[in-house]
């Protein structure tokens, strides 16, 4: 039962790492324009590089 | 001195960016918005912010697909009336929006709120559940106990910070000593908690640390999904108020000042220019023209408007440009006052329950009977309270409304957006409940079943010269007839006349030379001829007596398709308008409508809908003038259309953003499908706990029944509400 020790603080450093991931991107407008986003990537514009 | 600057600054949006160049721009800089209603692909994103950013001055322009708009940060002497043309130009209908009307949702804090609560509360559960099930499949001993009191650990918090609306919500109905859905909810979460941590303690074998969480995170969910429709729907209600930018121009010694309606006071003279309309109610001190009243009154005939005449605010100006002396601003104008009569509507819709009202008012008392029953029973069976306190929790979350609170929201999201993507804007949480009973519709006739754009009826009945004349009249004009006739005209195929001089006499027609003699298109009075029952313009083409050119009103596209479908569909449909008789018989006979009243005063309106009303009638009120508003507020349910007057717009509980009338008919099924989905979930999940319930007062209940029922009820009623989709 010792791999208990390991796996239970992973299972839950994974949920808070969800949980911080999902937050960061509440707190950055990810949720703004849903519909936007979505077609966006089909933009041919910034294929090459990033959007600077 | 920036001029030259700028196209350089917008043909490398990174410079805009860079710090060291904001510093340099003055501090100031003007935030805009667009409404862009036809957007609705990639290709529109990406053209809209190429042209928009290729523009001098803009720093940046970003389209939100969502809400179909474009947000736009410029420099501060860019005005959104000069991006508009260049929109057009590629095509696309853009309408500027008032920032400050729009402020309300730009920081959705509510909608944050509560998603950052139901994120905690699903990770939490997904944590908790994760051990849940170890003890489920066999841990025993000291494993079940450490894994408990993890559980224990994350739950405890968890539940404190997610489930604060509902604790929230019970401490303010109880203070008032009444009951709701949230008190039964709080009570089981408390309970709950309680006894596993209790239990826990004594190494007991049950704990329902999983069912309080996934319970907050469905009830969230729930929550979540109701607040999203609403603000979706508040949001672009907004929008319409924002459209119309308030702003008049002030006449002070002769010089001409934009100013905003609130700053209007009595005694100010304003200028109204041709297809403006008046901010204010006031008096004509100079100018003449023609006055379109059909907002307020419903009447189509133009009416002519010069010196001395009284008008009111939301009436159209139509030729010439009207100076106007404000008499009553602000909350006091004609318009502002028929909102008390709608207030006074709006108190008699109140006492609508919803279904949802309805099933709480049952359920609430019910629940906490059922476990003071069951912790009694077993209290005096067993003489441990152990036992029976945990009996007790086990009904209450197994009873507790998971399935309830999303029965409801889940219906709605999926009905109202449905009827988005048809145009139609669901303002009110019961609207679609109250749809879903009617069976009169009532229409009004302007603006509503009729576009308000007149159509010629008459064109093959003049000789070829004459239409070339009276179209090369029209086309010096913007009176709502000459662009008509001129349409019409240049549809058919007549060219112009070599018309000369022509020159527009605000509030008569136009007049020109042709081969010598002088032409007329205008007013019957004003080219000697008699005045005849139907809109009309006269054609003096300088030989021999007037013609007439005949109009009738054009009919808004769907509205034939929509009285015809709410006929088949078995429902009464009526009309009522304030327009003569003859206008208003004509159209009736064009659509099939056996039942219309004329000439109908707005206090008229409302009291026959109300009469209606009183014979036990489920009334819709399809309308869009000031003159419908208290019979819009008075319906048991009511539908006005984008371009109807403000007023109108906030007394109804839908609001059709298209131009076609057809998605109405169409509403009634999707709600009247709703309405029956909302009862089938309500089945449902009843169901469940006439299944579980027994089992739990009965003391067999375990921690992995109460989540199965808890989670199949609740996915079998969402699933239930997409089936709308």
């Amino acid at each position: 039962m010792s791999v208990l020790t390991y796996l239970i603080p992973i299972s839950l450093i994974l949920g808070a790492v969800g949980l911080a991931a999902f937050i960061y991107t509440v707190r950055s407008n990810q949720y703004d324009d849903p519909e936007g986003d979505a077609r966006r990537i089909l933009s041919d514009e910034w294929d090459d590089k990033p959007k600077p | 001195m920036t001029a030259q600057l700028r196209p350089s600054l917008a043909a490398c949006p990174a410079c805009v960016a860079a710090p060291h160049d904001s510093a340099e721009q003055a501090p100031t800089e003007a935030r805009l918005a667009l409404s862009l209603p036809g957007i609705h692909c990639q290709a529109c994103i990406s053209a809209v912010e190429r042209e928009l950013n290729a523009e001098p001055g803009i720093r940046s322009a970003r389209v939100n697909l969502t809400l179909k708009r474009a947000l736009i940060e410029a420099d501060p002497d860019v005005r959104a009336a000069d991006l508009i043309p260049v929109l057009e130009r590629i095509g696309y209908e853009a309408h500027e929006l008032d920032l400050a009307a729009l402020a309300a949702t730009q920081n959705d804090k509510a909608g944050r709120d509560l998603l950052m609560r139901l994120a905690v509360a699903g990770f939490a559960s997904m944590n908790v559940m994760l051990l849940s099930v170890s003890v489920w499949s066999g841990a025993s001993d000291a494993t079940r106990d450490m894994f408990h009191w993890i559980s224990a650990a994350i739950t405890f918090p968890a539940i404190i910070f997610s489930a604060q609306p509902f604790f929230a919500n019970a401490w303010t109905v109880l203070r008032v000593k009444r009951l709701n859905m949230d008190v039964p909810i709080v009570l089981a979460l408390v309970l709950a908690l309680l006894t596993s941590l209790w239990e826990t303690f004594l190494s007991g074998e049950h704990a329902y640390f999983d069912a309080a969480l996934t319970l907050t995170f469905f009830l969230l969910a729930g929550r979540y999904l109701d607040y999203r429709t609403r603000a979706v729907a508040r949001s672009a209600a907004e929008e319409l108020a924002a459209l119309e930018v308030p702003r008049a121009v002030r006449l002070l010694d002769g010089d001409e000042y934009e100013v905003p309606v609130a700053d209007l006071a009595i005694g100010d003279l304003i200028l109204v220019r041709p297809g403006g309309r008046m901010p204010v109610d006031g008096e004509i001190v100079a100018g003449q023209s023609e006055l379109d009243r059909s907002l307020l009154t419903g009447e189509t005939l133009p009416v002519f408007a010069a010196p001395g005449l009284a008008v009111s605010a939301g009436e159209v100006n139509l030729t010439g440009p009207l100076t106007i002396r404000a008499t009553a601003v602000g909350e006091d104008t004609s318009l502002h006052r028929m909102t008390d009569l709608v207030a006074i509507a709006e108190s008699g819709r109140s006492r609508y329950t919803s279904l949802a009202d309805s099933a709480a008012k049952l359920y609430a008392p019910g629940v906490h009977i059922l476990s003071a029953l069951a912790f009694a029973g077993w209290y005096l069976y067993t003489f441990d309270i152990r036992t029976a306190l945990n009996i007790a929790a086990a009904v209450l979350i197994i009873t507790c409304p998971c399935a309830l609170g999303l029965a409801v929201p889940a219906v709605t999201t999926a009905a109202s957006g449905r009827l988005f993507k048809k145009g139609m804007l669901i303002k009110h949480a019961t609207a679609l409940e109250r749809l879903a009973e009617v069976d009169t519709v009532v229409f009004d006739k302007t603006g509503t079943l009729t576009a308000g754009t007149p159509e010629v009826t008459n064109l093959g009945g003049h000789a070829r010269g004459d239409l070339e004349i009276a179209l090369t009249l029209a086309e010096g004009s913007s009176h709502p007839l000459s662009v008509a006739l001129a349409r019409a005209a240049r549809e058919a195929g007549v060219k112009p006349a070599a018309v000369q001089e022509i020159t527009e006499v605000p509030g008569y027609g136009a007049e020109g030379l042709y081969r010598g003699a002088r032409v007329r298109l205008g007013r019957a009075a004003w080219v000697g001829a008699e005045q005849g029952s139907q809109t009309a313009a006269w054609l003096d083409s300088g030989a021999g007596s007037a013609k007439p050119f005949l109009f009738t009103d054009a009919l808004r596209p769907g509205a034939a398709e929509a009285v015809q479908a709410l006929k088949a569909a078995g429902k009464d449909v009526l009309l009522i308008s304030g327009d003569t008789t003859g206008a208003v018989e004509d159209l009736a006979r064009r659509l099939g409508i056996s039942k219309w009243v004329a000439e109908a005063l707005p206090a008229d309106k409302s009291a026959r809908v109300q009469l209606l009303a009183d014979q036990g009638k489920k009334v819709l009120m399809v309308g869009d003038g000031l003159n419908d508003t208290a019979a819009l507020a008075a319906a048991h349910v009511s539908i006005s259309p984008a371009s109807a007057l403000d007023a109108a717009r906030v007394a109804s509980d839908i609001v059709l953003l298209g131009q076609d009338l057809e998605p109405i008919a169409e509403a009634c099924g999707v709600a009247q499908k709703a309405t029956r989905r909302i009862r089938e979930n309500f089945r449902i999940a009843t169901l469940y706990n006439v299944i579980a319930v027994p089992l739990a007062i009965a003391g067999l209940a375990t921690p992995l029944i109460a989540a199965l029922a808890m989670s199949t009820s609740s996915i079998t009623v969402s699933l239930n509400a997409l089936r709308l989709r």
